[in-house]
């Protein structure tokens, strides 16, 4: 599995990172939407996006519409990973194609069981 | 720093006597953590001062308040996931084409048993709204503590409890802004009914269920309370009813009264024929 990190803060991008690597993903970083549009332009493939809202360049709501009119990219599932926490900022997302909507801060655990939610890690069969 | 061997054995045994729940040795690391913040709010440095202080004048506040902070367990939303869609998928669909002919009430009960702060019911409403209407619904949720009882009456909950596990359609759904927090939408509280009730105890009221959601309780107890408690579970049911456990639980082994049924990659019970009369 492979996750795109799109956030302006490069600590943030370490935390995700961090977290996402210890689900067993390899990680590609960008600053903003037009640099992940980018990464995945390049032919990189990826399964996960997880993506900031507000971002220089290219935000995290404009890089979503662009995922969603590719037909190619169909395959990479959108996760918004934003401070921004109205009902109705949340339901944009959606609308827009965002497949889940995670509002920071938020813990190791929260991660891991939104990709669950998202059949990207495995639900342990164990407690 | 390491608990004392007395301070864990005294406290092991008021949990195991007020909530039937065993705190095996090489637990002393919760021990330590849980009551660490009471130890502090009371103005001391450490477990074993709090607890002695206990032991020499008990108060039943104190002990409860110890007994809480032992047995209330971190939640999330629709915890596992398997379980509820195994209550969407089939054990609806079953009971609805069994309510035509006549067999089960028009309404569906269900008891979530130690619900903690009310994750567990509220999901349930959640997965159930999408194929039955709330009217339909009458969840029991019960918990031993009154804290917990009163937070999953509340129906509101923290940003950081909002992210666990929820998924975001069902956020917007059923959920409102209160503040910094979110709150649970009314159709779906009215379905929940929440009350104190311990395990070890008669069955609470609103039953007989249907339904009865029994997760990561059972691996807590001891063989015998296991038993007891399957057996308090078992007349709390409707014959036919349905039990749900948690991921690493079964009743194998356990009461052989109870009959296995595999739901996609998840398992749900069902009183065995013999026993379901």
């Amino acid at each position: 599995m492979r996750a795109l990190v799109i956030d302006d803060s490069r600590t943030m991008r370490r935390i995700i990172v961090g977290v996402l690597t210890a689900l067993g993903f390899e990680t590609v970083e960008a600053a903003d939407g037009r640099q992940a549009l980018d990464v995945l332009e390049q032919g990189i493939e990826v399964d996960l996006a997880c993506i900031d809202w507000n971002m220089p360049v290219m935000n995290g709501l404009e890089f979503v519409v662009a995922v969603r009119e590719r037909k190619d990219w169909r395959g990479v599932t959108l996760m918004m990973v934003t401070t921004e926490s109205e009902h109705g900022q949340i339901v944009r997302a959606l609308a827009a194609g965002a497949h889940e909507y995670m509002i920071k801060p938020f813990t190791p655990d929260a991660v891991k069981e939104k990709l669950q939610l998202l059949g990207l890690v495995e639900i342990e069969e164990l407690v | 720093m390491t608990l004392a061997p007395d301070t864990f054995a005294f406290v092991a045994d008021l949990v195991r006597r007020r909530s039937a729940i065993q705190l095996e040795p090489g637990k002393e690391y919760l021990v330590e953590s849980r009551l660490l913040p009471l130890a502090r709010t009371a103005g001391l440095l450490d477990v074993d001062s709090y607890v002695r202080g206990i032991r020499a004048a008990p108060h039943p506040t104190t002990l409860e308040a110890v007994v809480e902070a032992l047995t209330t367990n971190e939640t999330s939303w629709f915890r596992d996931a398997l379980p509820f869609r195994a209550l969407v998928d089939h054990v609806v669909p079953e009971m609805l084409t069994a309510t035509t002919s006549g067999m089960f009430a028009p309404q569906l009960r269900i008891w979530s048993a130690a619900c903690s702060s009310g994750q567990e019911p509220y999901s349930i409403a959640m997965a159930l709204a999408d194929v039955l209407a709330p009217s339909r619904m009458k969840i029991t949720a019960t918990d031993l503590s009154d804290q917990m009882l009163e937070r999953g009456r509340s129906g509101r909950y923290s940003q950081l409890e909002i992210n666990r596990g929820l998924p975001a359609p069902m956020l917007v759904k059923h959920f409102t802004r209160a503040g910094a927090d979110w709150e649970i939408a009314q159709p779906l509280r009215s379905a929940v009914t929440f009350q104190r009730h311990n395990l070890l105890d008669a069955p609470p009221v609103g039953g007989p269920f249907d339904v009865v959601f029994l997760r990561n309780v059972l691996i807590y107890f001891d063989l015998a309370t296991k038993r007891d408690v399957l057996r308090r579970v078992q007349q709390a049911m409707r014959p036919g009813g349905f039990l749900l456990l948690g991921a690493a639980e079964t009743t194998i082994g356990v009461d052989d009264g109870w009959e296995r049924v595999s739901v996609g990659r998840s398992s749900v019970y069902r009183l065995a024929p013999r026993r379901a009369a």
